[in-house]
């Protein structure tokens, strides 16, 4: 992974000393509340429900054993013994102290982490596939790609103060696994014509309160202009979004207002001006940062392994772990492993500090001493020998982290809702508690086979609802908490997004409803289908008769 | 009055804000004068007759406007109403990269120390800090960072660039 030179690290412990004078000047009243907000916003830190929360960037779901037995220990020491893995591929911590974060972000840069512009008006973290450098769909591998632009939105002092928060993600693989199509930005490694790799460009795309599915704004875009282009990008943006009404703030609603064309040939003029420019990325450069992410040094195997492939046969609870938890290998005789943090009774992305510790030494243990988050909110170990999926198996379980589940209905996506986050409308953690215990066979649940369930706690989306199978929005109603369900939303290189089914539910009617829709799905579903394939084929109205007709 | 920062110091400030005057009747007759881009556009002329004069932005006016007068003006002032409405950075990286303008670019308005980095990296020279902040605390915002990645006014070649051709990309604290 990337490693810090001086001026990275320069830089990182400047912001810390910057923000620790920030945080003493805001507590001895020299900063109002309103001119600290954006500024501990950039660093992380909201003031939530009952503390601060502090989101901690983990570049493009990267993370060390070592940087997260350092999570583990500010969990520890500054938090109640948790984190939270968010559906960006950061962490957050619920509890921790405003006093202390000074000295959190110093224990973090001690590590080459920070909570950079992991939120406010700003280019945030990069996202990117968690499987970069190891699935076997992708054109190249995008983490070079990622961290250039994590360097260049990095302080860019252009673009500290846009309109509204600004996300960009990079995926190079035939399967979008970075959700490119509903970023702000999203890049797409491309082909062209004769050869060359480069990037398709889509801008204005997003969940939250308008969900919008990106527009196509480049079909190719040479890779040595990516930073100019995206200079371009941000630049139409930041003089043209919206600052009159926060709700219309997003990218998606000025190329919306624009219309795609117009906006497109804003952005094309402004690149005619800053093409060939300093900003062009000479391949140095990328060679550079690429010489970070060289293969690990795997074993020359055979192919697959004999005595897996054994215990794959004769252990079915092995089996199940390894259809839904184990993703193929570009390497033979190699495995990914996702680490599910879907454990009935956990909320969805929780892990405790001695949990972290554990995994950190797994991930020493096991593979290359690297972890990765991925956007669903699970822990990924990219490489792990085969020959060692049945004892790692065996340490996952101890762990709690072996539900096999991965891809299925109890894999919820949820964000951490009512319980944590002060905008919230209504709890999710505990609407998918109760889905999970409602579901809790596991021949059940593999037969129902795959189905992605995204709750979010309010319009924001942070749990994506909108691309979901099944998506549940919570929702006020007069003071009380309800839940509105769609169907028919998908993530990934055809990433649609949901339809509302009808009126909204209280809470305790959502595990019958979920049941019903399910019902629905297995009566209905033809040979090989999934549950989104059946509700493309029969469309919304079959599934919502059912659910409304009993209990309304 | 504000205070001005300049030159890496706090300095007199002998221009005079204008923000309403929308006639030349508004505009004193002597003295150095800040006056708003309106006025400007209507009675050019008669203000570069009478010399030492500027304008200032609104953050949402295109620099395109006075690309061509840039040459008759000693300071262009853009206008800050929130600190938090970035438009202004993007309008001086213009007047400065695209338009070339040379003289003084002076951020007015919610002007405060903690963007003062950044500002400065977009090619503003001139900070009048809002009245009721101390000028003195606010200069050490200019050296919050020992630098960017991207590409900046006072530093067009990238990090990358610094990088490969060197030397520069080896700072060292207190420095
Ligand atoms: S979706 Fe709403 S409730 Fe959930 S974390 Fe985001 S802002 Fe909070």
């Amino acid at each position: 992974m990337y490693r810090y030179d001086s001026f990275d690290g320069a830089i990182v412990a400047q912001r810390v000393s910057q923000f620790r004078d920030q945080t003493r000047r805001f507590l001895a009243g020299e900063l109002t509340e309103d001119e600290f907000r954006p500024l501990r916003l950039q660093n992380g830190l909201y003031i939530q429900k009952y503390a601060p929360m502090l989101r901690v960037a983990a570049p493009y779901g990267l993370l060390s054993s070592r940087q997260l037995r350092t999570l583990a220990h500010i969990g520890r020491k500054y938090d109640r013994g948790y984190g939270h893995f968010t559906t960006r591929q950061n962490i957050q911590f619920n509890w921790p102290q405003l006093a202390d974060v000074p000295d959190i972000l110093a224990e973090l840069a001690e590590v080459e982490m920070h909570a950079i512009q992991t939120s406010g008006n700003c280019i945030r973290n990069v996202t990117s596939d968690h499987f970069a450098g190891v699935a076997g769909d992708e054109l190249i591998d995008p983490r070079p790609y990622a961290e250039l632009i994590r360097q260049w939105s990095t302080f860019h002092p252009e673009f500290a103060y846009l309109p509204r928060k600004f996300k960009i993600a990079v995926s190079a693989a035939t399967d979008d696994r970075a959700a490119t199509l509903v970023h702000d930005i999203g890049i797409q490694a491309v082909r062209d014509a004769g050869g060359d790799t480069g990037f398709r460009v889509l801008a204005g795309g997003g969940l939250g309160r308008t969900p919008i599915i990106g527009h196509v704004i480049r079909e190719f875009l040479p890779r040595a202009e990516v930073l100019n282009y995206l200079d371009a990008i941000l630049r139409v943006y930041n003089r043209f979004g919206r600052r009159d009404n926060k709700h219309k703030a997003r990218i998606k609603i000025l190329v919306k207002e624009l219309t795609p064309e117009v906006f497109t040939r804003e952005v094309e003029a402004e690149w005619a001006r800053l093409e060939g420019g300093p900003g062009t990325v000479p391949d140095a450069e990328i060679e550079r940062i690429a010489a970070f992410f060289v293969p690990p040094r795997y074993e020359r195997l055979p192919g697959d392994d004999a005595s897996f492939r054994a215990a794959v046969a004769d252990n079915r609870a092995f089996s199940n772990w390894v259809k839904r938890n184990v993703f193929p290998h570009k390497v033979p005789g190699y495995a990914a492993v996702t680490l599910s943090l879907k454990k009935t009774g956990v909320p969805p992305g929780d892990a405790t500090s001695d949990q972290m510790d554990a995994v950190a030494d797994l991930a020493d243990a096991y593979t290359f001493g690297e972890v990765r988050v991925s956007h669903e909110q699970n822990l990924i170990f990219a490489d792990v020998r085969q020959s060692a999926l049945l004892a790692l198996w065996g340490e996952l379980k101890d762990l709690g982290f072996a539900t096999p589940n991965i891809g299925l209905l109890t894999n919820i996506v949820c964000c951490p809702g009512g319980d944590f986050c002060s905008l919230a409308n209504a709890k999710s953690i505990p609407i998918a508690e109760a889905i999970q215990r409602r579901f809790d066979d596991l021949d059940y649940l593999h037969d129902i086979g795959e189905l992605d369930l995204n709750i979010s706690g309010c319009m924001n989306a942070c749990g994506h609802h909108h691309v979901g199978h099944i998506g549940i929005l919570g929702v006020d109603k007069n003071g009380a908490e309800w839940y509105q369900v769609s169907i028919g939303g998908t993530q990934g290189s055809a990433a649609a997004l949901g339809k509302v089914i009808g009126p909204s539910f209280a809470a305790n009617e959502m595990p019958d409803v979920i049941a019903r829709l399910i019902d629905v799905y297995i009566e209905r579903r033809h040979n090989d289908e999934r549950f989104i394939d059946t509700v493309q084929r029969l469309g919304v109205e079959a599934f919502k008769e059912r659910v409304y007709v009993s209990t309304h | 009055m504000s205070q001005l920062i300049k030159h890496r110091g706090v300095v007199e400030d002998d221009w005079t804000l204008l923000r309403d005057a929308v006639s030349l009747a508004d505009v004193p007759a002597s003295g150095s004068v800040l006056v708003p881009v309106a006025l400007w556009l209507s009675a050019r002329d008669a203000l570069i007759a009478r010399g030492d004069v500027g304008l200032w932005l609104h953050p949402g006016d295109d620099p395109a406007i006075i690309a061509g007068d840039l040459a008759q003006l000693l300071v262009v002032a853009v206008d800050f109403p929130q600190f938090t409405d970035g438009r202004g950075y993007s309008t001086a990286r213009l007047l400065r990269d695209r338009y070339g303008f040379k003289g003084e670019l002076r951020a007015i308005g919610d002007v405060l120390r903690d963007q003062l980095y950044y500002l400065q990296q977009v090619g503003f020279d001139a900070f009048a800090i809002r009245v009721d902040r101390g000028a003195e605390g606010a200069l050490k915002g200019l050296d919050d960072f020992a630098g960017t990645y991207a590409p900046t006014v006072p530093e067009p070649r990238p990090r990358f660039r610094r990088r490969i051709e060197g030397p520069g990309d080896v700072w060292f604290p207190g420095a």
